[in-house]
């Protein structure tokens, strides 16, 4: 059947099967490919959205049960208009492949809607299920600090 | 021509000395310009084959792909430091896979040397094997010879382009080209005058190039030796950089592939009726040894390829891993495909006194495991074949892609994406062929055909499994002999058999770097290279025969500074020190850098390794603690001797990104066959580091080497040894096999 989804506040009628995962419906119904494709069982965080607001793996969530507006990479913020966190990416140079970066940053994104001065550990707790091929952790860890720093000093 | 070629083909696959005379003949005859690959529009001028200015303003072609190591921020700077035009006026995109493009710097790791001691004679045939690659048409990102490889050659296409423009701005106004001045891509001239490169860029065209140009001094560099802005990181943060999985056309449909998990085997035979009573799917596709579905979505595709029943012919090699570590170990005891260092004499080194010690390593098999899974976007028009993918070796692929569907080469381009990561896994061009093999059979019909990552993991072409056996002499605390051999399937032998038709004869350096060339003044030195060919699939692996050798051979100089009773950073240091000084000065950084010498902090040890590969020496010390009886990396350091040091940040990323790379194979990587399958499939069981389990790094970069060093893998082989080694000096245990978490837990 015919569904609707909202994402990054556009509404859209997708026809596709109800277990078809968001992350297809994003990348191959809509286009959306900054969300990647990375293992299809929540392993390595590439996928990552919000729903609602919260950070999912969007290759977990079917079609019929997305449950509330949706947003991406795309959404979170675009050149002119960057979210804190893209800035700070930037500012510390993080992304080397960048595959992972989308997922990393909303995830991110989440951790700091939630506690907005995360200490190392609590980075370390959420961005846990990111996987980074090329190792850009350390430039993850300095990067959520520093939009942390920048969102607290308005 | 045909003697020409003739020469080149026996100078690639024979030793040095006995081409001299014709590899000289040859540079002159090969330096001649090839045709310029460029296809400009009809507002552009190709300058060079590296530059078109036009009225969007420069255009660096690349040679060479993105896959995160930062090439798109190096070789812009390169150009820019001559050329005298503002950061943000150059664009870069990767340029159509011509023999033009070659790389240089990929064949000067070939020569059967120890890289450290490049004598005038080594400069000569380095110099000479250069011609090499371009007789062969490679045009490859790997090796880490990107920078290398552009460093003259992009300062010499900025000076030379900025001299052809300043000579046009002359003509026009009617001055002497050397009172002209260049800045922010404009000539500007006395009294004030301004134009801007856009605006002479035709007029250049009809300039004939001025050649070997003087290129500045580093110290008047503006944009070398700084970090540059990476071009590339808007895009990486927006979800705007488009990689090959990325890549949507109109009409276009959605496919995946399953191939036979028993590598090289056969298929019998496949029933794919529920397949196809399946949603979204509209064919299932017979690829000889697999199928491919094609569907109206990717999942969908994925979905219906696992109900397909096949039938699959058996694998070619040894049912087990296990059985295949057998035919590898006693390949130690065949005669040596290679002796490529033999230093005094080790069979009669030993007196009655000496301390001899022994010990025998192993390695398994390691997949690439890149964050993007294969994937590649296919285009048949049936007179063409457009490729969007990233490809580390796009002229190989669009040759294979070309055989594999009936088409000449010049009717197949490919695209280059950004790459998700490559490692070595996309210099290999089996996903790209795959792609436009279902691209032919929907002709017409753009496909975008994903892998889903347990197909990736299991298609591999792997990190060879390798053992060693080491025995080292060792007299008054000093290290007297080293004996080592080493067995593995041949990277070398059976890659380029797959590129090139023909495995190159002779020794195979690529399987002993790592410790027949390592900077250790040890009298009795010898490295036998034993061949243990198995038809497994494998490939070039971040480091490729470092990744094993530096293992094999820091762990076991580890044991021998340990049995002589020295303390091990001391020990390398004597050794190194009357060899080759930029070793010996980055294991005196990591030492100043970690407090080496002053005592331990409580509850935790550090380890040192050191390997000189890819004309970088790169030590690293970690420490590790224990934790509720599990190790954790705590702290990390790293120094490395890059002779001049381009960017600084994107070395530390390279740098840190080599030593992760390493550490998440030497701690938890290993690909098992059962049944002559890949057992792993997915992150749950073929897992990497992750950012809880990352420890802090620290990375100084040295220049005193005097040549250009790579910096995407020197990073890697030091990265197991030292974790070993700091394991060792934490617990007392001498793990010889990896993955380490097989012996032990680490905190995760």
């Amino acid at each position: 059947m015919v569904r609707q989804v909202t994402v990054n506040g556009s509404r859209h009628e997708i026809d596709l099967p109800d277990d078809v995962p968001l992350l297809w419906v994003l990348r191959d119904a809509l286009g959306l490919t900054g969300t990647k494709y990375g293992c299809g069982v929540a392993a390595c965080g590439a996928c990552t959205v919000h729903i609602d607001g919260q950070a999912v793996r969007s290759c977990q969530v079917a079609l019929a049960d997305v449950w509330g507006p949706v947003t991406t990479i795309e959404g979170l913020g675009q050149p002119g208009a960057l979210h804190a966190l893209q800035q700070a990416w930037i500012d510390h140079q993080v992304a080397q492949c960048g595959y992972c970066q989308s997922g990393q940053i909303m995830q991110a994104a989440d951790l700091l809607a939630v506690n907005p001065v995360p200490s190392d550990a609590e980075i370390d707790a959420a961005m846990a299920g990111n996987l980074c091929r090329c190792g850009t952790y350390p430039r993850i860890r300095a990067a959520v600090h520093a939009a942390a720093r920048a969102v607290q000093e308005g | 021509m045909p003697h020409w070629g003739k020469i080149a083909r026996r100078s690639f696959l024979i030793g040095a000395t006995a081409v001299a005379g014709g590899v000289a003949f040859g540079v002159w005859q090969y330096r001649r310009d090839l045709p310029n690959p460029l296809e400009p529009g009809e507002d552009e001028v190709a300058l060079n084959p590296w530059v078109i200015i036009d009225q969007k303003g420069v255009t660096l072609i690349a040679a060479r792909a993105e896959m995160g190591q930062g090439v798109y921020t190096t070789l812009p700077a390169l150009l820019a430091e001559e050329l005298d035009v503002a950061w943000d006026q150059i664009r870069v995109i990767h340029g159509p896979a011509a023999q033009a493009y070659y790389n240089a710097g990929l064949m000067s790791h070939a020569l059967p040397t120890t890289d450290y001691d490049r004598t005038a004679w080594q400069e000569m045939m380095v110099e000479a094997m250069s011609i090499l690659p371009k007789m062969i048409g490679l045009q490859v990102t790997g090796g880490s010879t990107s920078t290398l490889d552009a460093y003259d050659k992009l300062r010499q296409a900025g000076a030379t382009a900025r001299e052809v423009l300043k000579q046009a701005a002359a003509q026009r106004l009617g001055v002497a080209a050397g009172a002209l001045e260049t800045r922010d891509g404009r000539v500007i001239a006395p009294g004030g005058v301004e134009l801007s490169y856009q605006d002479l860029a035709e007029d250049a065209a009809r300039i004939t190039p001025p050649r070997n140009l003087e290129l500045r001094p580093a110290a008047q560099w503006k944009y070398l030796g700084r970090a540059m802005p990476r071009l590339d990181m808007l895009d990486k943060v927006t979800g705007a950089a488009q990689f090959g999985i990325d890549v949507r056309l109109p009409g276009m449909m959605f496919a995946t592939v399953r191939m036979n998990p028993h590598l090289g085997g056969a298929m019998n035979g496949f029933d794919a009726s529920a397949a196809l009573a399946m949603p979204g799917v509209e064919r299932v596709i017979d690829l000889g040894n697999g199928i491919a579905v094609v569907a109206t979505n990717t999942w969908l595709a994925m979905r219906a390829a696992e109900a397909v029943e096949i039938d699959w012919g058996a694998a070619p090699y040894p049912a087990t891993s296990a059985a295949m570590l057998d035919v590898i170990r006693a390949a130690l005891d065949d005669p040596p495909n290679s002796t490529l260092r033999d230093d005094g004499d080790i069979a009669s080194a030993t007196s009655p006194d000496d301390t001899v010690i022994e010990a025998q390593y192993s390695v398994p098999w390691l997949a690439h495991a890149t964050m993007e899974p294969m994937s590649a976007a296919a285009h048949h028009t049936g007179e063409r074949l457009e490729i969007w993918t990233g490809s580390q070796a796009p002229g190989f692929a669009e040759e294979a892609a070309a055989k594999a569907v009936g088409l000449d080469p010049e009717q197949v381009r490919c695209h280059v994406t950004y790459l998700g990561g490559g490692f070595g896994r996309r210099g290999e061009s089996d996903f790209v062929v795959l792609a436009a093999r279902i691209a032919a059979a929907l002709q017409g019909t753009p496909v975008q055909v994903t892998w889903s990552r347990e197909e990736d993991m299991r298609h591999d072409f792997y990190r060879p499994a390798a053992v060693a056996r080491m025995k080292g002499i060792l007299r008054d605390g000093r290290a007297v002999g080293l004996d080592g051999q080493v067995a593995a399937p041949s990277v070398t032998r059976q890659s380029m058999a797959r590129m090139t038709g023909n495995p190159p004869p002779g020794p195979d350096k690529g399987h002993v770097e790592g410790m027949f060339n390592q900077p250790y003044a040890i009298p009795n030195y010898r490295v036998r290279g034993h061949l243990a060919d198995l038809d497994v699939p494998i490939g070039f692996w971040r480091s490729v025969g470092n990744s094993f050798n530096g293992f094999f051979m820091e762990s076991f100089i580890d044991e021998m500074a340990i049995a002589a009773g020295r303390d091990p950073l001391a020990f390398r240091l004597e050794l190194a020190e009357a060899e080759h000084a930029p070793s010996a000065g980055v294991l005196r950084a990591v030492a100043e850098m970690s407090g080496w010498d002053a005592p331990r902090a409580p509850g935790t040890a550090m380890g040192v390794a050191m390997t000189h590969s890819f004309h970088t020496p790169t030590a690293v010390v970690i420490e590790v603690a224990l934790r509720d009886g599990a190790i954790a990396l705590t702290r990390a350091w790293m120094a490395c001797d890059v002779g001049t040091a381009l960017d600084p940040a994107i070395i530390e990323a390279q740098m840190v990104g080599g030593l992760v790379y390493g550490l998440s194979a030497a701690m938890m990587e290993e690909i098992s066959f059962e049944n002559g399958a890949v057992v792993q499939g997915n992150f749950t069981d073929y897992d990497a580091l992750r950012q809880h389990q990352m420890p802090t790094v620290a990375v100084r970069i040295l220049e005193t080497s005097g040549h250009i060093g790579g910096v995407g893998e020197p990073g890697t082989p030091p990265a197991a040894p030292a974790l070993a080694n700091a394991v060792f000096a934490m617990t007392g245990q001498r793990i010889r096999d990896l993955p380490l978490n097989t012996h032990l837990r680490f905190v995760g």
